[in-house]
């Protein structure tokens, strides 16, 4: 288009031409500034009769040009005279919107209160668990089999390859920097108490809670948080069905089955890739270790880290369906909320092991 | 009719999973036109809105925005067209995690251009003109009703006052008050601005009170194209059905 916005003055006029609108202006937004702020002081007569199209933002720019008052003498045309009419009426003063100054002490405590009504909330769905379970036991047929098991399926068996590899891969590292170390004692066959113990009691578990976190706990967040922001849940309950019975409740029992068996597998597969890496670095057989491992490691470390799995698959699963339920209508809060589900999962499943480690730390410890 | 084309289709041809939408469907939108858009629940009148706009690639056939083809690679042509023309969602499409106010200003921000007193008024601005106060503007998308999400998504499409505006169901959930405002509003603007306007509507006030043209969507194809009066000379099972006792309405 030749046609461009234009501003000369001549003998006390300044002159307008030109479509002045936004898309036009602004390869030429710097020039144009310029031009109006060139006009001496003194002209009050303008010239818009050539213009030919007049939008807010031309406007706006000339209303600030003009100081926030109409021209002496002005030729406009009526339609544009409306525009500008328009801009004139807002308010000459804009004030910024109040940008809210956070202090410290204000900031802490809202932290505190925040993480008091994420405790007060999972109590509560805890509460509502444990309705919903004396309900479902004087009402069986509303139990919710095929949510249940949809659930075993999508936390459980579907997260069967990542978990085995990563158990597999963990494994092998220790077992590898463990027969490092040994071989220098020459205390090479204590790599099956050191392989045995730490996975099932220890890593297995942590291992498979984190991340099980990570993929079904961010999962569940993410889809309660979508239900809501979509009225799916609404829709729920209008149906007369309970939310908690029908989504959270099968979500908490499926990860809770799910998990100690996740836990055994990835144990298994941890203790095959320890076995592989001693055989080829210390010459230890299979059949050695096979052998061996129930000595060097009491059957009781087995059933703490099933007893874990089953514990930290309930605490992941209530802590994403707390914060699922809690999510805002808008794209921020889920992200966020998912975030925290994780990161509050972990931090708690990390917790909780901590306190299983002190009140079993008389079990399980074989005595040499 | 010697203006220039604004929305030019050519041979477009849609299909999802074989399930045929347009079949060699061809439209020309000139500027100034305001044209409604008519046509029965799923024959793809948000397909074809959504093809204008370059969110959705036909299966074959052009389009043609301001004489550009939507296929065009260059980036920065691409993104100039694109401020060239504002689309009003039929549900709003607000950004949720920004205020009303944000939301408007959003699109002036991203041209880097204009100094914050500058957009604060022509949010203010635009907040007037689809009849919300000052203190909407601290409201969050979620916060508001229906109706005000869509006068908001409506100020935010004319936030940069394109050259075309792209309506879906834009009067659909408004009080027949506010749906006369509404029409009123785009009346004023197009006349102020020489805005081109392609909107989907079912509500026939809208239609009679705005559209210059109307286009005929039905059997995958524009079926017919021309002004009101024209319109209603039309025989077609869907025209007739559509309009019914309601014709004189239109004219």
């Amino acid at each position: 288009m030749s046609d461009v916005p234009r501003l000369r003055v001549e003998s006390g006029t300044v002159v307008l031409s030109g479509p002045w609108t936004l898309a036009e202006m602004l390869p030429m937004l710097a020039l144009l500034r310029e031009g109006l702020d060139k006009v001496p002081r003194g002209v009050r007569h303008w010239d818009l009769s050539a213009v030919s199209r007049l939008d807010s933002a031309a406007a706006v720019l000339l209303w600030r040009a003009w100081q926030g008052t109409w021209p002496g003498s002005l030729a406009i045309g009526d339609l544009h005279r409306q525009v500008i009419a328009r801009v004139a009426e807002l308010p000459p003063e804009m004030p910024p919107p109040p940008t809210a100054f956070v202090h410290l002490p204000e900031f802490v405590g809202r932290l505190l209160f925040k993480a008091a009504a994420n405790l007060r909330g999972m109590i509560v769905l805890f509460g509502q668990l444990l309705l919903d379970c004396l309900y479902l036991a004087r009402h069986p047929v509303d139990i919710p089999w095929r949510e249940f098991t949809a659930n075993v399926y999508k936390a459980g068996a579907l997260a069967l390859p990542v978990t085995a590899l990563v158990g597999f891969l963990i494994g092998v590292t220790i077992s590898y920097l463990s027969a490092l170390q040994l071989k220098s004692f020459g205390a090479d066959l204590f790599i099956v108490n050191i392989l045995g113990i730490s996975i099932i009691r220890e890593l297995g578990p942590v291992l498979v809670a984190v991340l099980v976190a990570g993929r079904s706990g961010s999962a569940m967040t993410a889809q309660i948080g979508v239900m809501r922001v979509t009225e799916e849940i609404d829709a729920l309950s209008t149906m007369g069905i309970s939310r908690s019975i029908r989504v959270v409740l099968p979500k908490i029992f499926g990860l809770t089955m799910a998990m100690p068996l996740l836990v055994l597998w990835t144990s298994a597969v941890a203790l095959l890739g320890g076995m592989l890496a001693a055989l080829l670095q210390l010459d230890l057989s299979l059949v050695y270790f096979l052998e061996n491992l129930p000595r060097a490691v009491p059957v009781s470390n087995l059933f703490i880290g099933l007893g874990k799995g089953f514990v930290f698959g309930f605490v992941i699963a209530v802590v994403a369906c707390h914060f699922g339920l809690h999510v805002k209508p808008n794209t921020e809060s889920l992200s966020a909320n998912t975030t925290s589900a994780v990161v509050t999962a972990i931090t708690t499943v990390i917790l909780v092991d901590a306190i299983f480690a002190i009140f079993t730390r008389q079990i399980g410890v074989p005595q040499l | 009719m010697s203006a220039p084309s604004v929305i030019e289709l050519d041979g477009v041809c849609t299909s999802f999973g074989g399930q045929v939408v347009h079949r060699d469907l061809s439209l020309q939108v000139r500027a100034g036109q305001i044209v409604g858009l008519l046509g029965g629940s799923g024959s793809g009148k948000t397909t074809l809105l959504r093809e204008i706009l370059g969110l959705h690639r036909p299966d074959s056939g052009s389009v043609r925005l301001f004489g550009v083809d939507l296929n065009e690679p260059d980036v920065v042509l691409q993104r100039n067209l694109r401020r060239r023309l504002g689309m009003l969602f039929q549900h709003g499409a607000l950004f949720s995690a920004l205020s009303v106010f944000e939301n408007i200003a959003f699109p002036l921000r991203e041209l880097r251009c204009l100094d914050e007193d500058w957009i604060r008024r022509l949010v203010h601005l635009k907040l007037a003109m689809v009849g919300l106060g000052n203190d909407h503007g601290k409201l969050m998308p979620a916060e508001l009703s229906g109706g005000m999400v869509k006068r908001v998504a409506l100020a935010r499409a004319l936030a940069l006052e394109p050259e075309l505006l792209l309506l879906d169901e834009p009067t659909a959930g408004l009080d027949p008050d506010r749906s006369q405002n509404f029409v009123e509003l785009i009346g004023d603007l197009q006349r102020e601005l020489g805005l081109t306007v392609v909107m989907v509507t079912h509500d026939l006030n809208t239609l009679a009170g705005l559209a210059s043209h109307v286009a005929v969507l039905a059997d995958h194809h524009i079926l017919a194209f021309g002004t009101r009066a024209e319109i209603m000379t039309v025989d077609h099972p869907f025209v007739t059905g559509f309009f019914g006792a309601d014709r004189r309405k239109l004219l």
